[in-house]
C-alpha cells in the first residue's frame, strides 16, 4: 500500500520510493526529505476538503505533502 | 557530462566561510550571532535568490567572510536555492568563490535527518565545522546528544550551540579559528554517480551513528504536536487561520494610518517650507513638487511595510506560515497558486509594494511569479480616493434596504470585480503555461518556537533597507521625470488655462486621447493619468489642476464632484471605474517588480497585460452603457 491509503493516525514503514514518469526526480527529493527505506512514518492529518494535501510525521520531522506525492512512497504496516 | 567552465575571477578575496544547513535548522540565527548586524543583503548573479553575507573578526584577530546559503536538504538541488547552495559549495557558482571552511548547523533534536547533509558536504573535500544547534530543545525532550562522541563518529569537530540565544558561540568561534582549518589542503569535489544509493548509505551510516549515541529511537510527542492538534484541525484550523489574517490586515490598515497621516502632514510641511524659503520658480517646483512629493509618495508606504513584515517574520519565525500554506493549499491550488500565496495577495489590498516584496515567502519560483503578476489585482488602498471621488459624483445615494447603499454596494463591487479578475488570471496562466508536469508541495512544518526579537528587528530592517534604497531610488527618478514633464515647456505669454495643458504631459495627454477615446476617456481624463502613473490617487489631484482648481488634495475630490457630475457622461466615469480595478499605470509597483523579478520582462508584461485587461473592462463597460442608454 502507499502512504496516501493509510488512515489518518496510522504508523507504518517505507519499503520503497517511486515517482511519477514525468517527475523522475521526485524519488530524490522524498529520499532527500526522509523517505528512505525502513524509516517510520505517521500520517497525522488530512486537508480539507479532499484529504488532501496529508501532514506526515517521517522519522522525527513533520512535512505536508499532496496526494500525488505521497502515493509515491510504498509502505508497510 | 558537461563540462565545468572555471569561474571568472572577479570575486571578493578573503577567507570565506560558508554556513550550510537543512531549512529550518537555526542557520539564520547562527549567522546573525556570527555577524550581528555586519550584513549585505542581495540577490546571487542572476537568480532571485537571496544573498546574505557577512563579516566578522576570530578571536585571534583573523578577519573571515561569512556567507549564509540557502538551506537545502541535499546537494541534488531541487529548487533554485538548492541550486545556490550546491553551486556555491563544488565552486562552480557564478562570481562566487568556494568556501574554505564550510559550517554545517544541524538539529540537534532532529540528526536524522540533519545528519545526512554533513556526510554529503563532508564528501565535498572542504574542511567542516558542525554546530550542533538547538541542544536545549533535544536535552529538553530527554534526548541529550553527546558531542564529544558525535565529533569522534563524524571525524570532525562538532560544537554545541544555542543560536537563538547566543550560547557556545565563543567556543564556536575558537575552533573556526584553529589555522589548520583554513591552510590545508583543499581536496577537489567529488561528484557522485548516482545520489539515491548515496543517500541510503548515509541513511545507514546514520542509524549507525545514532545507535552509537543512543539516540536510534523515534522522539516521543512533541509539544509542537500538539498544538498541530489544534491549529490544522479540520474545523478549528481555518478559523484560527481566519483570525490571524484578520488580525494581519486589520493591522496593516489601522495601525499604519497614524504613521502614514503623520508623513503626510510632515511632506507637505517640508513643501510648503520650501515654498516659502525658496523664491518662486523652476527650483522651488523642483524641490516641492519634484523631490519631496516625490519622496514622501514612496515614504508614505513605509508604516505599512514595516508593520506587515513585522507580522511576516513572526509567522515565519514561529513556524506558522507553513501551517497556513498547508490549509490553503487546496483552496489556492485550485486556480493555480501556491497556499502560501495568501499573504502577499492578502497585503496588496493595502499596497502592491509590500504584496509583491511577501511574495518571497513563495518557494517555487512559478508560483511566485504567478503570485506577483496578480498581486495588482488586489484593490489597493490608493485606489479608494479615485473610487471615492467618481462614486460621490456619479452613483446615486440610493438605500437598498437592509440598510445597503447603493454606494456601498458599487464598491464592493469594484473590490469583488479585483479579486475575480486576479483568480480568473491565475487560473488562466495555471492552465496554459503549466507544463504538465504535476506541482510539488513537500513542505516541512518545522517544530513551534518563540521568534527572536533580534532575528525579527534585522529581518525588518533589511527590508526597510531594500525598499528605500532600491525601490526608492527608481521611483524618485521617476517622479522627477514626470514633474519635468507636466512642467515643460512653459505656457506661452498670455496663455490660458492650466499650465499642465501646454506641457509635454499635455501633449501626451492629448495624444492619449486618440486611445482612450473608444472607451468614453475625454482629453482631461487621458491627461490626469499621466501624473497619475507615479500613484493612482495622484490622478484625483491631476484633474483638480486640469479643471483649474486651486485646492489642497483633501478639498480636491469634494469640490471636483460636481463638475465632473456635469462635465462627463455616466458612461464615462463608469468606464474610469472599470479601468482602474485593473490599471496598470502605477510605477512604483512595477518598479517593484523589476526589483523582486531581477529583469524588465516582469514588469514589461505586467503593464502590457494590466493594460489590456483594463482597457477590455472599460470599452465592455462603456459600450454596455452607452447601448443601455447611458
Amino acid at each position: 500500500m502507499t502512504l496516501a491509503e493509510l488512515s489518518r493516525g496510522a504508523s507504518a514503514i517505507v519499503v520503497s520510493v517511486r515517482a511519477p514518469p514525468e517527475a523522475p526526480e521526485w524519488v530524490e527529493w522524498l529520499e532527500a526529505i526522509g523517505f528512505l527505506p525502513g524509516e517510520h512514518v505517521r500520517v497525522i492529518t488530512h486537508g480539507i476538503p479532499g484529504g488532501d494535501p496529508l501532514v506526515v510525521r517521517v522519522g522525527d520531522s513533520t512535512f505536508a505533502l499532496r496526494r500525488i506525492e505521497a502515493d509515491c512512497v510504498t509502505v508497510q504496516l | 557530462m558537461k563540462t565545468t567552465v572555471a569561474p571568472l575571477n572577479f570575486q571578493r578575496r578573503g577567507a570565506l566561510l560558508a554556513l550550510v544547513g537543512n531549512p529550518n535548522a537555526g542557520k539564520t540565527a547562527l549567522f546573525n550571532q556570527l555577524t550581528g548586524a555586519r550584513q549585505k543583503v542581495a540577490n546571487y548573479a542572476g537568480v532571485t535568490v537571496e544573498r546574505k553575507e557577512g563579516a566578522t573578526a576570530l578571536p585571534s584577530g583573523r578577519q573571515i567572510r561569512v556567507l549564509d546559503l540557502p538551506g537545502a536538504y541535499a546537494l541534488n538541488p531541487r529548487s533554485e536555492d538548492e541550486r545556490i547552495t550546491a553551486d556555491v559549495l563544488f565552486g562552480r557558482a557564478h562570481g562566487e568563490k568556494r568556501p574554505d571552511v564550510v559550517l554545517c548547523v544541524v538539529d540537534a533534536s532532529n540528526l536524522r535527518r540533519h545528519l545526512r547533509l554533513v556526510l554529503a558536504v563532508k564528501r565535498l573535500g572542504l574542511p567542516v565545522v558542525v554546530a550542533l544547534n538547538m541542544v536545549d530543545r533535544a536535552a529538553a525532550r530527554g534526548r541529550a546528544v553527546d558531542a564529544t562522541r558525535l565529533a569522534e563518529l563524524l571525524g570532525v569537530p562538532v560544537l554545541p550551540t544555542v543560536a537563538i540565544r547566543g550560547e557556545g558561540m565563543a567556543a564556536l568561534r575558537e575552533q573556526l579559528d584553529d589555522s589548520a582549518l583554513w591552510d590545508g589542503p583543499i581536496h577537489a569535489a567529488h561528484v557522485g554517480a548516482s545520489a539515491a544509493p548515496v543517500q541510503s548509505a548515509d541513511h545507514e551510516t546514520v542509524q549507525r551513528i545514532l545507535e552509537q549515541l543512543g539516540l536510534d529511537t523515534l522522539m516521543p510527542e512533541t509539544p509542537s504536536d500538539r498544538i498541530d492538534r489544534v491549529v490544522l484541525h479540520p474545523l478549528a484550523g481555518p478559523a484560527i487561520l481566519a483570525l490571524v489574517l484578520f488580525l494581519v490586515f486589520q493591522a496593516v490598515f489601522a495601525w499604519a494610518e497614524w504613521p502614514m497621516s503623520l508623513i503626510e502632514a510632515g511632506t507637505a510641511w517640508l513643501a510648503a517650507g520650501v515654498r516659502t524659503l525658496v523664491p518662486a520658480g523652476l527650483l522651488q517646483s523642483l524641490l516641492a513638487d519634484g523631490v519631496i512629493a516625490g519622496l514622501g509618495g514612496v515614504i508614505v508606504f513605509l508604516p505599512q511595510i514595516v508593520i506587515l513584515f513585522f507580522f511576516i517574520l513572526v509567522l515565519e519565525e514561529s513556524g506558522y506560515l507553513p501551517r497556513g500554506a498547508f490549509l490553503l493549499d487546496r483552496v489556492m491550488g485550485g486556480v493555480g497558486l501556491s497556499g502560501r500565496a495568501f499573504i502577499p495577495l492578502l497585503s496588496s489590498f493595502a499596497c502592491a509594494i509590500p504584496g509583491i516584496m511577501a511574495a518571497r515567502t513563495i518557494p517555487q519560483s512559478r508560483d511566485r511569479w504567478v503570485t506577483i503578476m496578480v498581486a495588482p489585482l488586489m484593490t489597493c488602498s490608493a485606489r479608494l480616493p479615485v473610487y471615492t471621488l467618481l462614486i460621490g459624483a456619479f452613483i446615486p445615494a440610493h438605500e437598498l434596504g437592509l440598510g445597503i447603499g447603493l454606494q456601498g454596494l458599487v464598491l464592493f463591487g469594484l473590490y469583488l470585480a479585483g479579486i475575480v479578475g486576479g483568480v480568473a488570471v491565475a487560473w488562466l496562466l495555471h492552465r496554459f503555461t503549466t507544463v504538465r508536469t504535476p506541482r510539488t508541495l513537500m513542505m516541512e512544518l518545522p517544530a513551534y518556537h518563540w521568534p527572536s526579537a533580534q532575528s525579527i528587528l534585522l529581518g525588518l530592517w533589511q527590508r526597510v533597507q531594500i525598499f528605500l534604497a532600491r525601490v526608492g531610488g527608481i521611483i524618485l527618478t521617476l517622479t522627477i521625470l514626470l514633474w519635468f514633464l507636466a512642467t515643460f515647456p512653459a505656457p506661452p505669454e498670455g496663455a490660458t488655462g492650466p499650465a499642465i495643458e501646454h506641457s509635454f504631459a499635455g501633449m501626451l495627454g492629448r495624444a492619449l486621447t486618440v486611445v482612450f477615446e473608444p472607451i468614453g476617456f475625454n482629453w482631461q481624463i487621458s491627461l490626469a493619468l499621466v501624473p497619475g502613473m507615479a500613484a493612482r490617487e495622484v490622478t484625483v489631484s491631476a484633474l483638480a489642476t486640469v479643471y483649474a482648481l486651486q485646492v489642497t488634495d483633501e478639498a480636491a475630490a469634494e469640490t471636483l464632484q460636481p463638475i465632473l457630475a456635469a462635465d462627463w457622461s455616466l458612461p464615462t466615469a463608469l468606464s474610469l471605474l472599470a479601468w482602474f480595478v485593473f490599471a496598470p499605470q502605477c510605477l512604483s509597483t512595477l518598479a517593484t517588480v523589476r526589483r523582486e523579478t531581477g529583469g524588465m520582462t516582469g514588469p514589461a508584461l505586467m503593464a502590457a497585460y494590466l493594460f489590456a485587461l483594463a482597457y477590455l473592462a472599460s470599452f465592455i463597460t462603456y459600450r454596455t452603457a452607452l447601448a443601455l442608454g447611458g
